[in-house]
């Protein structure tokens, strides 16, 4: 065959071509450009108009943040060093204040020695909730995270070691009473004795059991008073507490809510119309101003932990309602499905109800932690130096007076760092938990 | 532990709600600290510092005091509290006393049954406005819009002051200072009013403070001082008296580098009384001799810690103006120590 053709045709190629570039226009940077941003007219005078705004806003605040000036001990020694360097009508950051104060930001009036503590509590909370979020861990984890909350108390605050360990007993107590009648004498008596006696046992024994313990064996941690919290331990105290507090809480409401039991029903309905109908800020306000009222002189009701109270009860009114979303949303059958396997109402529950309806339920839950911990800011109003309320004290020393966004854009990268996080576990867990219903 | 003290707090606010703690001196010296509500942040008269260590002509007040009763300065737990949240604070028994650049009104000292002890700061109020506005005085400011911070006796004093004089305005209500000042260098008001003391503060810190102009007129009075709940005169006599203590000091002289030297004695009864070498004013108040040598000795005198915090060589640089001795034209005046 090859003999005819090299007669009768002038040239035919014995070799394949090597593979070459697609044409400039067709591949590549520039396809994508022109395909994505000068497809047509509009779409070109969309993306000129994008550059320009783009240009616009970058033009003014890059420079600024370019000229940042790190070094200074004041606002004036900053705008002495920026005429020094750029000329007196160049923008120019001043985060010196951030060099400066940044402690004090993150740990408000923590004593410096034992910043240690607080990082050492986040360290043991990430641990904590570790296997929580992810499923691929060593199920054996969850008993450190069981722990963790008492852990974390006795870091934060310090004092005798006793005193964590006396109130966890409370709770082993209770489960072991709970297991022990449950076989015995019925669930009902169970449960009853399970939140019965560690209350008595709380109430009347834990106080001296832990101030004897001490005594006799005096370990612990300075104790560090609430007052000395502060920037962003504070917000992340009051924030996690109030989120890992408000799920079973809202949990339990939000079953209430569906209950046929009038009285829990009613109550459960009343709970959470009364804290979703008032705005937070003015529950903050009772607990810092009103309930100071009730209380006798001198008493000395932390703070921190009636405002930590009263997050937890607002978001978890929240995450009821949202939990109830998720219940409402499943089909009728798998309820039918539960009680024709003769499951009672909380295996059913735990086992085919809830798994279900807080899958559907993620992206709401997470965008309600995620508005809680951004809430945490109010406290700035009843007087707590949260990161806000410490940018303020920060600018009424003499140094930084006269400063404003260099403080806002760190205190807004820490909590976007934060609820970035939030929200990217939340869109992970969602696919992990996807098994295809669309 | 935690909920065993929620539960019993509440148990004792049942059995005992009402009973007012009157013995305040008695509860702080049990205590061992004294709480004192001083300002969240304000230049120069309460801020803390790197350390997180409480300074300012305010903070000053509450240190007296402590170091008056317990011998200690920094004996002080302080509470940080906002405009809403003060009086409350006070009223309830959260705090001792209040020293947070409050103004002495009738409503305050009688409704709200507070006591003012005395003034320590005369103040009022005042307008910052821009060069280039071109007005010399705040009776040209008609039509203009004026930034105020909300809840303080400044936006009733704006609002009389412009209906006196049959003017208008629109006010652009803020929350506090920092926010002002940023709305104000923005251009989002023609002027600012707040306190004078806080106006000099502020436009020291000014990128060009000879663009601005703060205008002559003073359209308020404003006497600061600290307060204690009404029903302790005791515990009243006692910050009373630490105030008084330090305005005397400035007028017979007594400094904290001279009173280890005075204290020795005197020829001067007056100092000597004041200093516990004669007479026995200590005991009357409940206290020991040489508690005034104390607050000179660590806090200084009146003179000393207004030059301190807020005076010329700081860089807020307020004159003395109103807040000079009354032998110097002002209007301090400590009333006899016998």
């Amino acid at each position: 065959m090859s003999d005819t053709n090299a007669h009768s045709v002038r040239f035919v190629r014995q070799s394949m071509i090597p593979e070459q570039e697609p044409p400039l226009t067709e591949a590549g940077a520039i396809k994508w450009i022109r395909e994505n941003l000068f497809s047509g007219w509009l779409n070109i005078l969309l993306t000129v108009l994008s550059v320009a705004f783009i240009y616009y806003v970058l033009s003014h605040m890059l420079p600024w943040f370019l000229n940042t000036v790190w070094n200074a001990g004041s606002l004036s020694e900053c705008r002495e060093i920026r005429n020094a360097t750029w000329g007196s009508d160049v923008p120019s950051a001043c985060f010196a204040v951030i060099k400066d104060r940044w402690p004090q930001l993150l740990f408000g009036f923590y004593p410096s020695d034992y910043y240690w503590r607080p990082v050492l509590a986040l360290v043991v909370f990430l641990a904590a909730i570790a296997p929580v979020l992810f499923s691929g861990l060593p199920r054996k984890m969850l008993w450190f995270s069981l722990a963790s909350p008492f852990l974390m108390f006795f870091l934060l605050w310090g004092g005798t070691i006793w005193g964590p360990i006396v109130v966890a007993s409370g709770f082993v107590l209770g489960y072991a009473l709970f297991v022990g009648l449950s076989k015995a004498a019925g669930t009902l008596v169970g449960v009853i004795a399970a939140i019965v006696a560690p209350v008595i046992y709380w109430l009347a024994i834990a106080g001296p059991l832990a101030r004897g313990l001490g005594a006799v064996l005096p370990i612990g941690l300075e104790f560090v008073p609430s007052d000395d919290f502060g920037g962003f331990t504070l917000s992340f105290i009051i924030g996690i507490a109030g989120i890992i507090l408000s799920l079973p809480l809202g949990i339990l409401l939000a079953l209430g809510r569906q209950s046929d039991l009038f009285l829990i029903n009613k109550v459960s309905v009343a709970f959470i119309e009364v804290i979703r109908g008032v705005p937070l800020i003015v529950w903050l306000f009772t607990a810092s101003l009103l309930l100071n009222y009730f209380l006798p002189p001198g008493t000395n009701f932390d703070l921190m932990l009636r405002v930590i109270i009263m997050v937890t009860l607002f978001s978890a009114a929240y995450i009821a309602e949202v939990i109830r979303g998720g219940l409402a949303a499943l089909p009728r059958g798998q309820y039918e499905a539960a009680d024709a396997l003769g499951l009672d109402y909380w295996k059913s529950m735990r086992l085919i109800i809830l798994p279900q309806a807080l899958k559907i339920s993620i992206p709401g839950i997470v965008n309600t932690f995620i508005g809680l911990f951004k809430d945490t800011t109010l406290v700035v109003f009843i007087g707590l130096l949260d990161p806000i309320g410490l940018s303020n004290a920060i600018r009424a020393t003499t140094d930084w007076q006269g400063l404003y966004w260099e403080l806002f854009v760190f205190i807004g990268l820490l909590f976007f760092i934060a609820c970035f996080s939030m929200g990217q576990y939340s869109l992970y867990l969602e696919r992990k938990l996807q098994t295809g219903h669309r | 532990m935690k909920k065993s003290v929620i539960l019993g707090a509440l148990t004792i606010a049942g059995l005992s709600a009402g009973v007012a703690g009157a013995a305040t001196l008695d509860d702080v010296k049990t205590r061992g600290t004294l709480i004192c509500g001083v300002n969240t942040g304000l230049t120069g008269f309460a801020a803390p510092d790197a350390n997180g260590v409480w300074a300012g002509f305010d903070v000053d007040m509450c240190r007296a005091v402590a170091v008056a009763v317990l011998g200690d300065a920094t004996a002080v737990e302080f509470v940080p509290l906002t405009g809403q949240t003060r009086f409350t604070a006070l009223a309830s028994g959260q705090i001792d006393m209040l020293s947070r650049n409050t103004t002495w009104t009738f409503s305050r000292d009688v409704d709200l049954k507070f006591e003012f002890v005395g003034v320590n700061y005369y103040d009022g109020q005042g307008f910052i406005a821009p060069k280039a506005l071109g007005v010399s005085s705040a009776k040209e400011l008609d039509g203009a819009t004026i930034c105020i911070q909300t809840g303080t006796t400044t936006e009733l004093n704006l609002a009389d002051f412009f209906r006196v004089n049959n003017m208008s305005y629109e006010p652009v209500p803020i929350e506090t200072n920092a926010e002002a000042l940023q709305q104000y260098n923005a251009g989002a008001c023609d002027a600012y009013t707040t306190d004078a003391s806080g106006l000099a503060a502020s436009r020291a810190t000014f990128e060009t403070p000879s663009d601005h102009v703060i205008l002559p007129e003073i359209i308020s009075k404003e006497p600061l001082g600290p307060l204690v709940r009404h029903g302790d005169s005791e515990w009243g006599d006692v910050v009373r008296w630490s105030l008084n203590a330090m305005i005397a000091a400035e007028e017979y002289g007594v400094t904290s580098a001279n009173v280890a030297e005075l204290a020795k004695g005197t020829d001067n009864p007056e100092i000597n009384r004041l200093l516990g070498t004669e007479g026995n004013l200590g005991e009357m108040l409940g206290l020991d001799a040489d508690w005034a040598e104390r607050i000179i000795a660590t806090v200084g005198n009146y003179s000393e810690s207004f030059e301190r915090n807020v005076g010329e060589n700081t860089p807020i640089g307020l004159a003395r103006g109103l807040n000079a001795q009354w032998t110097e034209g002002g209007l301090l005046y400590a009333p006899p120590f016998r």
